[in-house]
């Protein structure tokens, strides 16, 4: 997956998904609704920074905590096409898979960055911020897969039995 | 070859020749579990991949416990729609009356066996590890995905072994074994990996603690925490075992990426300070703090073991005037079981109210939600910013004897102090 957008940094370690979107709101099934509830609990101000494109740019363990799915669907719903960060909690990270937004971890990438930084993401292994290079762990073939159909979604859907 | 625990049980459910760590892998599923929350929106996504029908109905299982009873009429929307999709699948749905909190439900209705796979649609799906399953959870298209294929793709994980040895004093429980594990490795200490519990400490802990132990494994971030079953483990299943199962553990010369120590006989009652279950200290050195509400429940501690540490110390005593106590069992045949041998009684005599299973303000989500300023004792898995209500709460994380114990005192205090 290969994805381009403009910088938004998120600052902090182990931001949880419990701020990302609170419990209160997991009755909401829409993902534009959704939308309106992401980084509540965070900083609600970082929304009105959010435009069609923007790339996340986050520190460590990002996403700790509950498997919701509403964190990176309220994502998708607000513009966002992807995140680079220093390390990403496991059930995150495959989730944005899943939904298909291009995930990373690049460190050298997130100290080179800044908001407004012009952000390329290709998940085969290179992130770019404002024209420089840097080189991350390649995603697992599987993973690329998925990426290549658009995520879970398409890939299941091509496997599904149909009588 | 030898392999760790982990390592065998995926091997068993995958077709490959060999896994290593960091091989990407898909695996088979035994169990598929969503409830009212992660349900929803898997069977959207399930729509869109095109299935119509799940890949085995008799293992499926559906529980509506989030938002449970329905807090307002978008909640009670999702619990009818879990009911009517379950009844069209012919998959086996939990209802109102009918279950509990999820994870202590499925162990309890025999779902979960030694060497199991279990993808569930919760991140507590790992407290399933306690009977030596590799219960992970996932998001709600790994979900979907699950439902239509009976399979998600998994990342084979390291091992971190943590050996537990020594008797534990009085007051501490499974509860301080986690903690103290993530006071040594904190939250993301754990993951890509497995934690596995073995040695003399991890065998003579009961089920109900090793529940306690293997739930907060997703708070170091690992997949899941596991202990090799043992006769433990034999005893809780006869009777109740949905399928044949056998004892796995690692081999001796497998490859572990940490080893950790945990001495109970030197573990004293611990806590996880706001707004990290990683941010852990003993009791001694948190108390004096001022609690508005202690919560015990939760699919980590609303035990028949945690009602009884908590009616050891409520039976008699009264709630302090300044606080606000909430018991939740677990199940409903925990329940039954807690009015039958008189806690329940005990509970309310102390001015403490006695809840419906529920998962209610574990997440915030109903049935006892914090206001700004509040602090809350809470026998439960997480301390985040506003988990329980207001950004503005503190949540101390602790075993059913310290959060008993702070309910008499209105304040955090060592256990001894009041029993």
């Amino acid at each position: 997956v290969k994805v381009e957008g403009t910088a938004l940094v998120v600052h902090g370690d182990d931001v949880d998904t419990d701020v990302m979107y609170p419990g209160a709101y997991l009755n909401v099934e829409d993902p534009e609704q959704m939308a309106q509830y992401l980084f509540e609990g965070f900083d609600p101000s970082l929304r009105e920074r959010l435009v069609d494109g923007t790339i996340l740019v986050v520190g460590s363990n990002f996403g700790i905590g509950s498997s919701r799915e509403h964190v990176p669907l309220a994502m998708k719903g607000s513009g966002i096409r992807g995140l680079v960060g220093r390390s990403f909690a496991r059930i995150f990270y495959r989730n944005c898979v899943n939904l298909g937004l291009a995930i990373v971890a690049c460190p050298e990438a997130v100290d080179a960055a800044h908001d407004g930084s012009r952000v390329t993401i290709d998940t085969s292994g290179v992130v770019e911020i404002d024209g420089v290079a840097f080189a991350a762990p390649p995603a697992p073939p599987l993973v690329l897969e998925l990426g290549a159909a658009g995520g879970l979604v398409g890939w299941t859907a091509a496997r599904v039995q149909r009588p | 070859l030898a392999h760790t625990l982990a390592e065998k049980i995926l091997l068993a459910h995958a077709d490959v020749e060999d896994v290593r760590a960091g091989d990407v892998i898909t695996v088979r599923c035994d169990v598929v579990m969503a409830n009212d929350v992660s349900g929803p929106v898997a069977f959207r996504a399930m729509e869109k991949m095109g299935a119509d029908r799940v890949f085995d109905p008799s293992r499926v299982v559906m529980v509506a416990d989030h938002f449970m009873p329905a807090k307002d009429a978008k909640s009670a929307e999702l619990q009818a729609r879990l009911k009517r999709w379950s009844e069209a699948q012919g998959v086996t749905y939990y209802g109102q009356g009918r279950g509990g909190i999820e994870h202590t439900l499925l162990c309890e209705e025999g779902w979960i066996v030694p060497g199991a796979v279990v993808a569930g649609g919760d991140s507590h799906t790992c407290t399933y590890g306690a009977l030596g399953a590799f219960g992970t959870g996932l998001g709600s298209t790994d979900i979907a995905s699950c439902l239509a294929l009976g399979a998600f793709w998994q990342a084979v994980p390291e091992t971190i072994q943590v050996e537990l040895t020594g008797r534990p004093g009085s007051f501490v429980t499974g509860k301080d074994v986690i903690l103290d594990v993530l006071r040594q490795i904190s939250v993301g200490g754990g993951t890509n990996a497995v934690l596995e519990f073995v040695g003399p400490g991890a065998e003579a802990l009961s089920v109900d603690e090793r529940l306690a132990v293997a739930n907060m494994a997703v708070e170091a971030g690992s997949e899941t925490g596991i202990f090799p079953a043992d006769r433990a483990v034999e005893v809780y299943l006869e009777g109740r075992a949905r399928a044949p199962w056998v004892a796995e553990r690692s081999d001796p010369d497998a490859a572990f990426r940490q080893r950790l120590d945990v001495d109970l006989s030197a573990l004293e009652p611990l806590v996880a300070l706001p707004h990290l279950p990683g941010n852990v200290t003993t009791v001694s050195e948190a108390s004096g703090v001022p609690v508005d509400q202690v919560y015990i429940g939760n699919c980590a501690n609303g035990t028949m073991t945690d009602l009884r540490q908590a009616a050891s110390i409520l039976g008699g005593r009264s709630v302090h005037p300044r606080t606000r106590a909430i018991v939740v069992p677990a199940t409903q045949a925990i329940w039954r079981q807690a009015a039958d041998e008189g806690l329940l009684d005990q509970f309310v005599e102390a001015g403490a109210i006695v809840s419906t299973p529920t998962c209610g303000a574990c997440f915030g989500g109903s049935n006892g939600v914090l206001a700004a300023g509040e602090n809350a004792v809470s026998t439960t898995n997480r301390n985040f910013r506003g988990r329980m209500g207001s950004p503005e709460a503190g949540v101390y994380l602790a075993n059913a004897w310290v959060a008993a114990a702070a309910a008499v005192a209105g304040e955090l205090v060592h256990p001894a102090e009041v029993a």
